[in-house]
């Protein structure tokens, strides 16, 4: 088996159930990442799925299996995995600049202040905040926040960027705007994004594959299915592609008929899925990429 | 109608024109109602009963004295102003001294559960005593009266800048902790530049609440050490037998102990923040 960018084999958390016996919430977690890919996961509450997100960012520890990435093994929080978390986590005290040159001065220690702050305004210009340098936290909207969260993060340029459900706390219209500026500077930049959500559509909108978990206690990644759908996305015209609808119908079904029983292959990788095969064709430009995956198939 | 500003301090002043009114009225030596006596007459026509001063006597005796503070005419004749300004100087030594010991102490103890653990029953000993307790055994190891004041105001000031130094730094919100282990910062610079302006506001308010304790007992601890300071002060003036300036002082201290808590709160406002 060739190496993938991220391979996690064998993941599990136990946690003591507090009357000496042992409570499991997920175990035996498999799958892998490649480079530049954009993988949702999508699951019940309580399977687990901001632990897994936890331990990928070195923050919690899982009780046992590992994680290997570019062929190291990965242990404790690195700036190369960035990580945006569902409450924003700035820091109240900075202003939206300051709080984006914190991190990219943590990232390029040796960089000067004029080229900290360049790139650093260069990314807040990415997600439209330009004019909002000097504001406090607290003097902008729960979007706006999750913008600057999400320019943070892009900024250190990680290896691997880890979203824990960013989107959750918004409204549905500031949501959309936002997934949108997300697309946009995911086709800028091809970062490896790993991303939690309860979005069906976000998950399409966004995602190449999407992982699929049972419900917890003892949780799995049962399925990865493969989005059809042609790059560059946009959220006004993608329900148009029938590929969306076909893999739509079949994410509902699973998470609302199928999720309780739902295993994984017998190796414990998760069962690859195309609900939409060959419809992807319809598209006007076909990206290399899909028109490859199609073939293979 | 006027702004709630002017309505207040409208309503103010009336109400300190009454209570002057009304003190002012009260303390009026009675008029002499028929001639002197022999014997009163002998006796300089000094009255027989003692009487609080009205407060036209404190004001004369507060513009005698603010207008020339400083003049120093030996050991029991010094200007308010130098008799404040020791008091201050002892208050700020020894509250800086506490604050030496107590921030950083308190980091320790907030951010290891370990040594909270381990100093808290001492902590909860010591708190609670009174910090003029302190004062035989400070002048017996310190033998020197003056570093003994600043000994007291260090001890009953360490503790509230301790324990909400300790507090703060305890419960920074996890997710600003996980920012700065994600961005890869050591101990220190996690420390120095996401604990210390997280815990900032508490830390302020625990240096707010000492220096308002440090001001209550450096009165008292002049009254016992004696020699200078405004505690000193009063005392004299009471030995003195006039408590026009012991009036007088006693609104000196307070009108001192506002402005330290003035600075104080304008310093604490520089480092909030809203989430």
């Amino acid at each position: 088996m060739s190496k993938s960018f991220l391979e996690v084999d064998g993941l599990s958390k136990v946690y003591p159930d507090g009357q000496g016996n042992e409570f499991t919430v997920f175990e035996d977690i498999r799958f892998s990442l490649e480079k530049g890919e954009f993988v949702c996961i999508i699951g019940h509450s309580g399977c687990g799925k901001s632990t897994i997100l936890n331990v990928l960012a070195g923050l919690d520890e899982a009780s046992s299996g590992n994680l290997v990435m570019s062929g190291k093994e990965v242990i404790g929080p690195s700036l190369d995995r960035g990580v945006v978390f569902q409450n924003y986590s700035l820091l109240p005290w900075k202003t939206t600049l300051n709080n984006i040159v914190f991190a990219v001065r943590a990232r390029w220690p040796s960089w000067s202040k004029e080229k900290v702050r360049e790139h650093s305004e260069r990314y807040l210009k990415m997600v439209g905040l330009d004019h909002a340098l000097d504001r406090k936290p607290s003097q902008l909207s729960g979007g706006m926040r999750q913008r600057v969260s999400i320019a943070r993060a892009f900024a250190t340029q990680p290896e691997l960027l880890l979203l824990d459900e960013p989107f959750g706390a918004l409204d549905a219209l500031t949501r959309g705007v936002i997934q949108d500026e997300l697309v946009k500077i995911w086709e800028e930049t091809r970062q490896t994004v790993f991303m939690i959500t309860h979005d069906v559509d976000e998950a399409i909108l966004l995602s190449d594959r999407i992982f699929l978990m049972s419900n917890g206690p003892n949780a799995r990644i049962a399925e990865s299915v493969k989005v059809d759908v042609p790059h560059p996305r946009s959220r006004a015209t993608i329900f148009q592609n029938p590929a969306y609808h076909k893999t739509r119908d079949y994410l509902v079904d699973f998470l609302v008929n199928r999720s309780g029983a739902a295993l994984p292959e017998d190796d414990g990788s998760p069962k690859f899925v195309e609900p939409a095969k060959g419809m992807a064709k319809p598209a006007p430009t076909p990206t290399e990429e899909s028109a490859a995956k199609a073939v293979n198939a | 109608m006027a702004s709630l500003n002017v309505r207040a301090a409208l309503l103010s002043v009336s109400f300190l024109v009454l209570a002057l009114g009304a003190w002012e009225m009260s303390t009026q030596p009675p008029a002499a109602q028929e001639s002197m006596s022999e014997y009163e007459m002998l006796m300089g026509g000094a009255e027989q009963e003692s009487r609080v001063p009205p407060p036209s006597a404190v004001i004369r005796l507060a513009w005698e004295e603010l207008s020339n503070p400083f003049y120093d005419a030996g050991a029991n004749d010094k200007g308010i102003g130098i008799q404040l300004g020791y008091s201050v100087y002892r208050v700020l030594t020894g509250y800086l001294a506490a604050m030496a010991i107590a921030l950083p102490v308190g980091f320790l103890i907030g951010m290891s559960p370990l040594m909270y653990k381990a100093l808290n029953p001492y902590i909860q000993v010591l708190r609670p005593i009174s910090p003029l307790a302190w004062m035989p055994l400070a002048l017996f190891i310190i033998q020197d009266s003056d570093a003994s004041a600043i000994f007291v105001i260090f001890i009953c000031s360490i503790w509230p800048m301790l324990l909400n130094t300790a507090f703060g730094v305890a419960n920074v919100r996890e997710d600003w902790i996980n920012v700065a282990r994600t961005h890869e910062l050591g101990h220190l610079r996690t420390a120095l530049t996401v604990i210390l302006p997280a815990a900032a506001p508490t830390i302020m308010t625990g240096m707010r609440i000492s220096i308002g304790i440090a001001w209550l007992v450096i009165v008292a601890a002049e009254m016992l050490v004696g020699g200078t300071g405004i505690g000193y002060y009063v005392w004299n003036e009471w030995n003195n037998l006039d408590l026009a300036s012991v009036i007088f002082s006693i609104l000196m201290i307070g009108v001192v102990g506002m402005l330290l808590d003035l600075a104080l709160g304008k310093a604490q406002r520089l480092v909030e923040y809203k989430e």
